[in-house]
Parts: C-alpha cells; structure tokens; sequence
C-alpha cells in the first residue's frame, strides 16, 4: 500500500521538484543575488559605493547649506604609483557643481594601467555625491614614469540627509595592468 | 496489501530478500538505510576524531604565550580545516546517518525513498574529505582564510584554492542529495494514517533541516564559484578593481551559513525531544508548538545573516533591522527550551546515559542561546565580534548542543542497532567527563574574549595566559573523553552488553521500538498499524 | 616596617585585583560610548542571569523532585494554553527591554558629526598605516622590535619577560584627550579590522571602501588592541595602539611628525 504505483509516481516528481528547488537556490545565489545586491548598494549606498552618475547638469542650484568634503587616497597592494589628492579638503555648496583634481605618477619603468575605485562617507552620503566626470569611470593607461593630473567634476544633491556635515570621497588605486591586458586579448 | 506490490518495491530498491550482500560489495553498493546510516555515522566518527586532533594541535599551541609547535601559517591552516571537518564531516554527517537509521524507522517505512541515490550521496562524502585532506601536503598548504572562505584572503590560497571549491561542491552535493532523500521519504513513505503533525519530532526536525539544506547549500555552491571565476575566470564578482565588492561575499556566504548553524543544531532538538519524554515517562509537553517553534526558527534563519557581520560597515537601518530579528529567534528558541521543562516536570526521570546528554543538552544549550543573546546587541556585538567570546558561543551550541544531541542519539539507538546494551556506568562516566571539561574547555574563553583576546591567533599577549592554559587542558580532556565513547560502543556492537529487549526502555513512544532489537536489516516491509498516540513521542 | 608591609601588601591586592578585571570582564573604557556599551553588556548578562534562575531553577526543582527513584508517578499533560502563552509573551517582553537602550546607543555611535580631528586608517599585511588628513603627517605602525623577536618559534625569549608582548607598536597612533576623532577605515590588500576595546570600536578595513567610525577618549592614558580579522599569517601580529595625550602634547607631536622640508 505504501509503495503503490502512484505513490512512486508521486515520490518520482517530488524528487524533480526537490531538484528544480536546488538548481533554483543555486540560480539564486550565483545569478540573482549578485546583481540584486549591486541594487540594493545603489539605493542604500551600502558599502559607500558611488555608481551615480549625474548624466544631465541642471542649472546649478546651490542651497546655501555647506558641507565639507575631503578626500582620502590609497594605492593597493603597494602598486608602483604615486597618488594624491591636489587638495586636502573643500567646502562645498550643496547643488553647486565643484570640481577638483589628483595626481598619480607612475613610479615603475612599465606602462601600467590604473583602475581607481571610489568610496563615499559616510554611506548614506553615497547616493547624493554625483559624478558628472571622473577618472574613475574607466581606467587609465600611464606609460613608464607618466604623472597625470585628473580631474574630477561633481554635485552633492540637495537630498542629502540633514545630519550629515562632513564627507569623505576616496579613491584606491588598483593595478589593473593585468585585467585591460586581458580584455584586449579577449576583444582581439 | 499485495504481494504483488511488495515484490514491486523490492526490485526497485534493491533486489536484496535475504540479508546484506558479502564483504566489501555490502558497503560499496549499499542501498540498504541501515548500512548507510552506519557508514555514515562511522566516517563522521573518524572526522570527528581528525577534527578534533586539529584542534588539539590549536590548543597545544595555545597552552602559553610564545610559539612552540607549530608555524602560524600551519596554525590557521589547523583553525580552517578544523572548522570545515567538523562542519561538514562530523556533525552534518551523523545528523544524515541518524536520518537514513531513524526516519524509516520511525516513520513504518521499508527503507528510504531513493536507496541509489541515497548510496552516492555517502560515497561523495569520503572523495571530497579525501580532496580536501590531501590540501596539507600541497605546495602553499591547506586552505588557511578560515572556513568562512572570505575574499580577498581566500585567493591568496595556495594550490589548495580549486581543490578547496572542489571539495566544498562535492560536500554540498552529498548534503542537497541527502536532503532531497529525506523529503520524499517522509512526504512519501509514511505509515498509512501516520499525519504529518502525528509524526515524531526528530522526524520533523529532519524535514525542516532538509528544506534548509535545498535552500542553503547551493547557494554556498554559487558563492564558492564565483570564487572560483574570480581567481581563474577573469570575473570580479568580490574584486574591488573591477567594480566588485568582497562583502557581498560576506552576504552571500551568510545567507548560507546562518540557515546552516540551525541545520546542525535543529536535528539535535528532534532527538532531546524523543529522548526527554521517554525517561520522563511523559508525553513531550507542546508537540505542535515545538513544530511551529522549529518552523519559525527556519523561517527567521533567512532574515538574521548580517548579525554575522556588524562591523563590516552597514547603515543604521541595516543594522536596527538585523538587531532585531536576531533578538525575535530567542523567542521559539525560548518556547523549545520552556516545553523540554515542562515535559520533565512532574515527570518520573531516570538519568540513563541518553537522558544525561540531553539534559547536558538543555542546559549548556541554554548557556550559548545566552551568550547568542548578548551577541544580538549591537553595540555590544561590535566588542564582541571576532573575538574569543563568539568561539565560546559557537562552541557551546555545536559542541553540548549539536554534538551531546548526536551522542544521546546513539546511546539512546544504539541498542536497537547493535542489539545489546552498551555499558551504562562506561556511559555514565563518559557523559561526566564531557560535561566537566567542555566547561573547563569553553567557559575561560567568554573571559578571554571579553578581554580583548581576537580569534584565530597563533600567539596572544601574556595577560591572556591563565584562561587559555585552563582551556587547553580541558580541550586535552574531552578529547580523550571521546576514546571511552569509542571504546563503548565498541563493546556494546561485539555484543558485550546484555540483550536488548524490543522495548530497550521503559515504555518508550515510536514506531522503532516495534520491531525487534537488533533491528532486521529489512523493517516495515508492511507498513504498522498506526494508532495515533503511538507515533509520536 | 609592618605598615609599609601591608600597605605594599594592599598595594598589590588592589594592582592585581583590577588585573583581574580586566581579565574576566568587558573593559569599561575611556569612552562615554565604550561605557554605555559596557552597561548595555552588563545589563544584558543580568537578563540573562535572571532568566537562567528561573529556568534552571525549575528544572533542576524538577530534576530533583520528580525523580522515579524518588518515588515520582508521572503526570500525563502534555499542553497548556497558558503555560505556553506566557512563555512565549514574557520574552517578547525582555526582549523589547534590550532592544531600546540598544537601539539609542547604535544611533548615538552612528552620528559621527563635527569632527575634530580625522585619521584614514590603512589595513597592510601585516601592520597598520596612519594618516592625519590635512596635516602632512603619515606613517606606518608596525608590531615592536622587543616582540618581534619574541615571537619567533622557539625564539629563546620567555613572552613574559617582554612588556606588553604582542599589543606594543613602533609608531602609536597619538590622538588629543577630548576631541572627536573621526577614523577612516580601509585596505591596502585583504580585509582586516581595527579594535581597541577601550574605545568600543571595532571597524573592518575593506580593500576599495572606505568605513567610518569615531570616538572621544576623555582619559590620557595608553589603549591597546588588535587587528580582529583574520588576515593571514600573521594576523595575531598587528597590535593597535593608541596614545591618548593632552591637546598641547599633541600639538607638539604632530608639528615635530611633520615632514621637514
Ligand atoms: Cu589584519
């Protein structure tokens, strides 16, 4: 009675369901997590990620509420380049554009190529720093000994949250030397 | 029923009337629950042994300040595979063979649901162990980030890194196949008018395990791919150069691994609550709302990971919402912990071997819930986190809680599966000496957490001194414990014990106690009669 | 002579007994956040201990009272709508206790406004790298010579002979007593973390991220921690120490730790 036909029948498509279960956990965790996360960064500014991009510059409406932002370098893995902010900090109007510049100098007799990675903080402050140009947005070939100044154009929207009085904007450096050449091997 | 079914199920199975095949064959191509529930309880004793000698190697090196034996890269070696052994080759494992022995058992089922699948979800088990065993003597050694496996540290892996993923892949398909038997057999094979809430707890447990593991293990399986990509593949899931981001494997990782602390802890509330009713001479107190309990602890499983990483830089939101739910699990863990004391009230207690390990259970169990507390708040985690005082809370659920539950289970079956009884005074001195020197083993180090004492170091400053001296010698202690287990069930299998009567106890609820001791390699081949109150403990 | 015995005598009760203190219990700390942190722990531990009477109470009670061997018949419940309504409100309940006092502390350590100092502090394999933002002055802090030598396997050297063996630095991070210090965090290569229980901060240093935390010290004195995720092989060899000085000693250090040029 237990073991009827139909109870093998049923034990048969449980056992697919369970299976379909599984490789739909796995689909979940290898495919949906990863860019549900990336979503959840943006919008929380969890990680102090800053993805936004301000594509159109409205007049600039400045509210008269500063804030002051500094900026905070570092190079990864002792990569070969010298890099730093031109400035220490600045005080900016929220809804003003602002722009301001690093420089990096290769120290190695190498071209190398330079990904730099931005950070906002505090985390809330993330989704409100817009960056209208950034030498972040792609990566940057330096041949042997080049030192280059970058520019970076940017707004702090009007959103951004009251109790929040000072902003870091920082960069790491990462050698990413390895990464374009193989990217260009790819496309080649 | 039926001949004609019965013969029909049978060359399904196995195709085997009359008793096991002969040597090694029985072993290689078993298909039978009973001898794979053996298999796997014995390969998890042997990991449990290579598991605990790492740690011994740990607490050797740690019994004072300065480095004696060993070097710290060989030290977080030990710590790392330590963890990942006793995880997913100890205590997972035997909770499984507890499974293949029990669930038919307890259910009047003839065997498992799928016996050939059942046979390579075992079978995996000693590959992928093999594979990551053989990582010791590979050049850049065994993988040493801590089983946590968390980026960027992981890549730095030697060339143990792919056989790492490989191994944990492997581990993860014998759990999910494991899990999957267990669904269909208690969905599909119970005793006719066996209800789902007239079931037996353990059994119960064991259904809300193996939809955990379906749920859980093959997201682990992804995280570990993709760590896999970003070494080999060119891909920057958790590379911060390419637009990645090495928490998110923290996130990942979590969501796995919360739900699994409760996969190796949930099957040990099943068994305390087989066992406690039964030398209590009363029916377990609030059976269906330790189901609901069981059920909400699962369910709020999935809302709690990121309690495991508060200081990784969260907003505050993130951080009062995680308090929170974290705080909410004490509540069904309380509930459990609350019926276990009502079935004993007013109960009549013998204190036989299985009954002192689940009250060791309850109440040491107890102990890590507290500290679990103390964990949830924030502020108080952020001194906390990562420091000796979550060892000695991790501990205290996996070693008194998982494992005393895995240890009551045997002594408590073991006569129905060997058919004769083990030693009890043997037994009774066994459970002493676990109990003393798990104390003695994990109590210092809430001290030496509190102090500032951070996990996972080889060396500490000389103010630590005391406690992990005191730590060290009961680690040496319940390791050679264990030795007298093994001893006693040695004896008890060669049959040195008296014979055991069908019963075993006195007047314990469940089908397995139906069928003669030792159980017949074939059980239920006709499903029992079942009557309600019988069933279920 | 006997009083000068029993007042070194009473001297070295007292030494050793707040040793003892800080061995077995959270430090308080020299922070007004550390301190609520330690009065959240403690009070936490008495809910704890509060309930741990209740519920071993009753089942040791039981444990002892409802023995066969003491004669005990069984009784045959197995519910009680109130028993398990109770147990399941009264938590709730305790629950809703913590979690408010903890809730303010998490939003006051959250706030991290108005500044007065800031200090990017860089994780490396295996030391720390401090910054002061805008003063021109950085360097590295690495574990001190005396335990570096110590530390070696069998290197001959008894630990206790070394003062603050493991938890000593080169370079100190030097902050002034009283002011908000504002502490970056991140990573040159993996993920490490910055903790001095002192200060109640422990914070990850993430590769490519920057994290934030802060803290005033209102006591001068030495803090000592450590790196608190496991980071490679010597992870247990990053101590983190942090000088607390009076503001015009700090203003003298950091003019004599500039870069003369
Ligand atoms: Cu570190």
């Amino acid at each position: 009675m237990t073991i009827s036909q139909s109870n093998r029948q049923k034990a048969r498509s449980l056992t697919w369901q369970l299976v379909a279960m599984a490789i739909g956990a796995f689909a979940f965790g290898f495919l949906v997590l990863p860019p549900m996360y990336d979503v959840f960064c943006d919008v929380t500014g969890l990680g102090g990620r800053t993805n936004e991009v301000a594509t159109v510059v409205e007049e600039p409406t400045t509210t008269g509420r500063v804030v002051r932002l500094e900026f905070a370098t570092t190079v990864n893995q002792y990569a070969p380049w010298e890099f730093g902010s031109d400035v220490d900090s600045m005080t900016v109007d929220i809804g003003g554009v602002y722009e301001t510049t690093f420089t990096a100098r290769n120290l190695s007799d190498k071209s190398l190529v330079a990904q730099a990675v931005p950070s906002v903080s505090p985390p809330q402050a993330a989704r409100h720093f817009k960056k209208l140009e950034c030498f972040c947005f792609t990566s940057q070939e330096f041949v042997a000994n080049e030192e280059k100044q970058m520019p970076v154009r940017f707004i702090i929207d009007s959103d951004l949250p009251a109790h929040i009085d000072t902003v870091t904007l920082s960069y790491t450096f990462f050698d990413a030397t390895k990464m374009a050449r193989a990217n260009v091997a790819a496309t080649n | 029923m039926s001949s004609a079914e019965i013969s029909t199920h049978h060359d399904a199975a196995h195709g085997e009337h009359h008793g096991p095949a002969k040597g090694i064959r029985r072993w290689l191509f078993a298909t039978n629950h009973k001898d794979i529930g053996t298999m796997y309880l014995v390969f998890s004793l042997l990991m449990f042994f290579t598991g605990g000698f790492m740690a011994l190697i740990i607490r050797t090196e740690l019994f004072s300040p300065g480095l004696q034996f060993v070097h710290p890269e060989f030290f977080n070696q030990m710590t790392t595979m330590h963890a990942l052994i006793m995880v997913f080759g100890a205590v997972m494992p035997a909770f499984v063979g507890l499974a293949n022995w029990m669930i038919p058992m307890m259910i009047g089922a003839p065997d498992m649901a799928l016996p050939r699948m059942n046979n390579w979800s075992f079978w995996i088990l000693p590959v992928a162990f093999g594979i990551l065993l053989s990582t010791l003597w590979m050049p850049g050694g065994a993988p040493a980030s801590g089983w946590t496996m968390y980026p960027p540290l992981v890549l730095q892996t030697g060339d143990a890194f792919p056989f790492l993923i490989f191994s944990v892949h492997l581990m993860g398909f014998s759990s999910i196949m494991g899990a999957i038997n267990i669904i269909v057999t208690i969905i599909n094979m119970r005793a006719p008018n066996m209800t789902l809430l007239a079931m037996p707890m353990f059994v119960w447990t064991w259904l809300i395990t193996a939809y955990l593991l379906i749920a859980v293990m093959p997201v682990l399986a992804g995280a570990v791919t993709m760590l896999l990509t970003d070494q080999f593949f060119g891909t920057s899931f958790f590379l911060a150069a390419g637009g990645g981001d090495p928490v998110m494997f923290q996130h990942i990782f979590w969501f796995f691994g919360h739900p699994e602390v409760y996969i190796m802890i949930l099957p040990a509330f099943g068994v305390v609550s087989e066992i406690i009713p039964t030398f209590s001479r009363k029916p377990l107190f609030g059976h269906d709302s330790m189901v609901y309990a069981a059920s909400s602890i699962a369910f709020l499983s999935f809302i709690v990971w990121a309690h495991h990483m508060f200081t990784v830089g969260m907003p505050l939101t993130g951080q009062l919402f995680f308090m929170f739910a974290t705080l909410l699990i004490a509540v069904p863990t309380g509930v459990k912990v609350f019926n276990w004391v009502a079935t004993m009230w007013q109960g009549a207690m013998t204190f036989e071997t299985p009954m002192l390990f689940s009250l060791g259970f309850v109440f040491l169990f107890t102990i890590g819930g507290f500290s679990g507390l103390m964990l949830a708040v924030v502020p108080a985690d952020i001194q906390y986190h990562d420091s000796y005082f979550v060892v000695a809370h991790f501990h205290y659920v996996l070693v008194p809680g998982s494992i005393f539950g895995i240890m009551a289970a045997t002594y408590y079956w073991l006569p129905k599966w060997a058919g004769h009884m083990y030693n009890e005074k043997l037994g009774r001195i066994h459970f002493w000496m676990s109990a003393i020197f798990v104390n003695v083993t994990f109590f210092p180090m809430h001290f030496l957490g509190l102090a500032g004492m951070p996990r996972r170091i080889p060396d500490y400053s000389t103010q630590f001194a005391d406690f992990n001296s005191i730590a060290s010698v009961g680690a040496i202690g319940f390791g050679l414990s264990q030795l007298l287990f093994v001893y006693i069930v040695f004896r008890c299998v060669r049959g040195d014990g008296a014979t055991a009567t069908a019963e075993v106890w006195d007047n314990p609820r469940g089908l397995e106690w139906t069928v003669p001791s030792p159980a017949p390699y074939h059980t239920f081949e006709e499903p029992p009669e079942v009557t309600d109150g019988k069933a279920f403990s | 002579m006997i009083q000068k015995l029993c007042l070194s005598a009473l001297a070295i009760l007292f030494a050793s007994s707040a040793g003892a203190e800080w061995e077995l219990n959270m430090p308080r700390g020299v922070t007004e956040l550390s301190a609520e942190t330690y009065n959240l722990h403690m009070q936490v531990f008495y809910w704890c201990c509060a309930i741990a009477v209740v519920v071993f109470g009753a089942m040791i009670y039981s444990l002892v009272k409802h023995r066969k061997a003491a004669g005990a018949k069984p009784a045959n419940f197995s519910h009680s709508m109130t028993a398990e309504m109770i147990w399941t409100i009264i938590p709730i309940i305790i629950l809703m206790i913590m979690a408010v006092p903890s809730a303010e502390t998490l939003i006051k350590l959250e706030d991290g406004r108005k500044p007065d100092l800031t200090v990017v502090v860089t994780g490396y394999q295996w030391k720390w790298h401090y910054e002061y933002l805008g003063e021109d002055v950085a360097y590295y802090s690495s574990l001190a010579r005396t335990s570096v030598d110590a530390r070696r396997k069998n290197s001959g050297i008894d630990p206790n002979t070394v003062e603050n063996y493991l938890l000593d630095v080169d370079n100190p991070l030097v902050v002034p007593v009283g002011a908000k210090v504002r502490v970056l965090i991140t990573s040159n290569d993996v993920i490490h973390a910055w903790w001095v229980p002192d200060l109640a901060i422990k914070k990850d240093a993430v590769p490519g991220f920057m994290n934030e935390t802060w803290f005033r010290a209102e006591l001068t004195g030495v803090y000592r921690g450590q790196c608190a995720e496991l980071c490679g092989k010597d992870h247990g060899y990053m101590p983190v120490v942090v000088e607390v000085v009076e503001p015009t000693a700090f203003q003298n250090w950091l003019d004599s730790s500039r870069p003369e040029n």
